[in-house]
């Protein structure tokens, strides 16, 4: 029988998205989940040692294969693509709401001071944020949340991955705004989701 | 405020995020301590800001106001005699301010970590997907047909006109045409064909004007219920048929 390393390198190639544990578990269903997670991280640190082009990833739940960050000039020169990049404002926005959320406008808007309607708008084109519900106050105001794709844009295997905010630990918070761990969709929008528009 | 300063302002317009964002600034770039802020001073230099704003003639947006208004209240609330005996402790009138300038630097900061990270397609890339091959089945006699939406109409369209090469929609049509003549030609051709695609229908010549006047004209004979259009698969080929049976 193939090594069964051999095999999960090959599926996380030929996979599109980043693969979950739990689908390599259902081709492989034989192999018990931790001998599988073990084979992963040996996989993993085989990439990490052999320090060539191509890197393995945990992102947003899954393995991928990605290049080497360092590298990146040189495959954008393959690509001939500028660089998709977010203003300022939008990415203020989007920090805003992965630490935040589930978040409302008018509290992004409390903390940055200036109105968020077009960043989000720019944000939820891009599909980085997505609306997760309706807060239960007059006016029903819409609740962001992020998405599994700004998992994998920023490379994260989830929002418990995203580094502590330095000062804000020094203030005294107001409980509801914990930073839930839930990264996959669907997990966040515990509050109904009705009469979403355009969604 | 000398000529120096002023321009020092200007440069830094476009930069700044907000009111907070601001006040930030002139904090650092007075190496002010945040958490002991000497109003006074940060107050008459964001007000001159706001002048510089006003003589560039840039639309100042009121939060820049609101946060005006807010600096002068705290800033006339510190020259109020403190109470001889006070009846509780009193909050330091900056307290609140400082403290919403503190979490949007956290924010500001943490916006600039993501920032750092290896950002997928501008850093690191994964293995490009290849785009699923189009499945356009040849026409068969079992083909099961289902009706097709004006969505479905206007995809078909879409795929179309991006598939046309780029140079070929630059050139200028002269051929005379309206959506008149291409009804007509539509019309004769199922006379005498059962159906026809989208596609036949079109032609050798896919000039952008022709795709779209065959668009056209296919909505107008779908409202006047002449024609019906077909489709087997999702994404399949569009057919169009005679919605009677026409007189020869």
């Amino acid at each position: 029988m193939e090594s069964i390393k051999a095999i999960i390198e090959a599926l996380i190639l030929a996979s599109e998205a980043p693969l979950g544990l739990d689908k390599i578990c259902t081709v492989l269903p034989q192999v018990e989940k931790s001998e599988l997670k073990e084979i992963l991280a040996a996989l993993v640190a085989e990439y990490k040692e052999r320090a060539g082009g191509i890197c393995l990833e945990e992102v947003a739940g899954g393995f991928q294969f990605r290049t080497r960050p360092e590298l990146g000039q040189w495959v954008k020169k393959l690509k001939g693509m500028k660089p998709a990049s977010l203003s300022a404002a939008a990415m203020e926005t989007l920090a805003i709401v992965a630490y935040r959320q589930p978040i409302v406008k008018a509290e992004i808007e409390s903390i940055r001071g200036v109105d968020a309607g077009h960043a989000l708008k720019v944000l939820m084109e891009k599909k980085l944020l997505r609306i997760v519900g309706r807060k239960d106050v007059p006016g029903r105001p819409i609740i962001y949340g992020t998405t599994k794709k700004f998992l994998e844009v920023f490379g994260l295997k989830d929002l418990s991955e995203l580094p502590t905010l330095r000062e804000l630990k020094e203030l005294n918070e107001p409980a509801e705004n914990v930073v839930p761990v839930e990264a996959d969709e669907g997990a966040v929008a515990e509050e109904p989701a009705e009469e979403l528009p355009g969604s | 405020m000398n000529e120096e300063q002023t321009t020092d302002y200007a440069i830094k317009l476009d930069i700044f995020e907000g009111p907070l964002d601001l006040l930030l600034y002139l904090i650092k770039k007075n190496e002010i301590d945040i958490y002991n802020i000497p109003v006074a001073l940060i107050t008459e230099q964001y007000l001159q800001y706001l002048k510089m704003i006003k003589s560039l003639n840039l639309d100042l947006a009121g939060e820049y106001l609101v946060m005006a208004s807010t600096l002068i209240h705290i800033k006339s609330r510190m020259l109020l005699p403190e109470p001889e005996e006070p009846e509780e402790e009193e909050e330091d009138p900056r307290a609140e301010l400082v403290r919403q300038l503190l979490e949007y630097k956290a924010f500001k900061e943490a916006a600039a970590n993501l920032s750092q990270r290896p950002i997928l397609e501008r850093d690191v890339f994964t293995r490009a997907a290849l785009l699923p091959e189009e499945t356009e089945k040849a026409p068969s006699d079992e083909e099961e047909l289902v009706e097709v939406s004006i969505f479905e109409l206007i995809e078909a369209f879409h795929r179309l006109v991006t598939r046309l090469d780029k140079k070929e929609l630059m050139e200028i049509d002269l051929e005379k045409m309206s959506v008149t003549d291409i009804i007509n030609e539509i019309l004769d051709r199922l006379s005498s064909e059962k159906n026809v695609t989208f596609d036949e229908l079109l032609g050798e010549i896919k000039s952008r004007r022709r795709i779209v006047y065959t668009f056209l004209a296919l909505l107008e004979l779908i409202k006047l219920r002449m024609v019906k259009v077909y489709q087997a698969t999702a994404f399949g080929v569009i057919r169009i048929f005679p919605a009677v049976e026409m007189e020869a």
